[in-house]
């Protein structure tokens, strides 16, 4: 999963350095991610995952690292598997 | 019991009322002259009014935004160059207060704030990056215990009056652009060397003059959490708030004015109504939006405070935006209505129906923080954001 979350940012997410060089718990915000384009991120994990993002994930924390986007998708998938 | 302790004992309104009475004696002259509102900002100090919002153990009176932003709208029916001016003093101190707890240095700024009533402006705005509160150019430069800044800095309103400024920069000189701090110099820490003039439309008195700005202070001056989270918890929503506050004043002032204007026709002409009543009834519903408006945004506001979570969702940024873009907008056509009532009495400067100042004024409300850069960070939310469909929710 991590990898594809990688995937996506690098396709969507604007960063002003490859995505490579950036750690799993690293702060997004602070390597340049835009809110603009966590929104751009945010619709293509939905388009993979045929999923929505439910309203208390849609903060800034959500998406502050690889790792926060994972622990959402998981609870989010876990949501829709129960 | 001391001077400052009587005045205190007072409640925020009375006192903000007197300000606004000293403030509203020189609101023409100070648009006419595009001069620092000195004498509301006099006024508001006397009162003890620039620290209200810091705790009590920091010798404030830990009162809420919504108690400053009432102190805000007092002040834009008298004046609105020392609301704003006010108005962006407090966004500054609610990101201190909120922003630099257990720091020392910034506990111990606040005591002077409230013992000596400093007015502490900001330098966001950069050349080549424009009013993109988001983004700095300039690298603060930390050497051991000192840090050093240059900032080509486009706007700092009454930057030439204040005692200290809060000033973005990048964290370290490798830092990515989004990647800020904040820190706040001291008027003897820094120089300012003037680079442009501000000669505008409407809210002359802001002085809001372009800098080269220069500092060198202790790094224990640089605020501890990173900008990013203070403008997306407090200053965003802080700066809607609180300017649709005071420009709530402007448009209800200018409603007052016509509301007058078509009284004293009344009076002249008994048993006919005046030809301007049914504008002025018009002019009411549509400052009673804005008014509904701001007091709902500033409920949220405060049901929120301190959650960082709730601060940080998105349906909380889209209602704040859609605050800014409603006040903004709405004034204008309330003060355009004003104006239709009032005539050439209201298009002349000088008669106790002018609106001029208060209209041009209120035209800056849609360009501080651009409503077109606004309206697309919103459309940006509603891609993914679901709609609070509920009446109370």
């Amino acid at each position: 999963m991590k990898q594809t979350i990688r995937t996506l940012l690098a396709k969507h997410g604007n960063l002003p350095v490859s995505i490579e060089d950036v750690a799993d718990g690293a702060d997004l915000y602070d390597t340049g991610l835009s809110s603009f384009a966590s929104v751009q991120v945010m619709l293509a994990l939905e388009e993979e995952f045929d999923i929505e993002f439910p309203e208390h994930l849609l903060n800034r924390k959500s998406f502050s690292s690889v790792e926060a986007i994972e622990a959402a998708l998981t609870e989010i998938l876990e949501d829709q598997a129960a | 019991m001391t001077a400052a302790a009587k005045i205190t004992a007072l409640g925020l309104a009375e006192r903000a009322k007197r300000a606004a009475k000293a403030a509203t004696e020189f609101a023409d002259r100070v648009d006419v002259e595009g001069r620092f509102p000195a004498e509301g900002m006099e006024a508001l100090k006397s009162e003890r009014l620039m620290g209200i919002m810091i705790r009590p153990e920091f010798g404030g009176e830990g009162a809420s935004l919504t108690e400053v932003a009432d102190v805000c709208a007092i002040l834009g029916q008298a004046c609105a160059a020392t609301a704003m001016t006010y108005a962006m003093h407090q966004i500054q101190i609610a990101s201190l207060a909120d922003y630099a707890v257990g720091s020392a240095w910034h506990e111990a700024f606040q005591r002077r704030i409230c013992a000596e009533q400093l007015l502490i402006a900001s330098a966001t705005s950069e050349a080549g990056i424009g009013g993109n509160l988001r983004n700095s150019l300039c690298a603060i430069e930390v050497d051991g215990d000192t840090a050093r800044l240059t900032k080509d800095a486009t706007v700092i309103s009454y930057g030439a009056n204040a005692d200290a400024i809060m000033v973005t920069s990048r964290r370290h000189p490798d830092a990515a652009h989004s990647d800020q701090v904040a820190t706040i110099f001291l008027k003897d820490q820094y120089t300012l060397e003037q680079t442009s003039k501000w000669d505008t439309l409407g809210m002359r008195g802001t002085c809001s003059d372009g800098y080269i700005f220069k500092a060198e202070a202790p790094a224990e001056q640089i605020l501890p959490r990173p900008f990013a989270e203070i403008a997306a918890q407090s200053m965003l929503a802080v700066s809607h708030l609180l300017w649709g506050s005071l420009w709530y004043g402007i448009a209800a002032d200018a409603v007052a004015r016509a509301q007058s204007f078509v009284k004293a026709a009344a009076r002249k002409s008994p048993g006919q109504v005046p030809p301007g009543a049914l504008r002025l009834a018009e002019a009411s519903s549509l400052l009673q939006l804005v008014k509904a408006n701001v007091v709902a945004g500033l409920k949220q506001f405060e049901g929120c405070k301190g959650d960082s979570d709730a601060l940080n969702a998105m349906s909380f940024s889209v209602a704040m935006n859609n605050i800014k873009i409603g006040t903004s907008q709405t004034i204008l056509e309330i003060i355009n209505h004003c104006m239709l009532i009032c005539g050439i009495a209201g298009y002349k400067n000088g008669t106790p129906f002018s609106l001029g100042r208060h209209l041009r004024d209120a035209h800056s409300a849609q360009l501080m923080i651009s409503n077109d850069r606004i309206l697309g960070n919103t459309s940006t939310m509603l891609l993914v954001n679901k709609q609070d469909t509920s009446l109370l929710g």
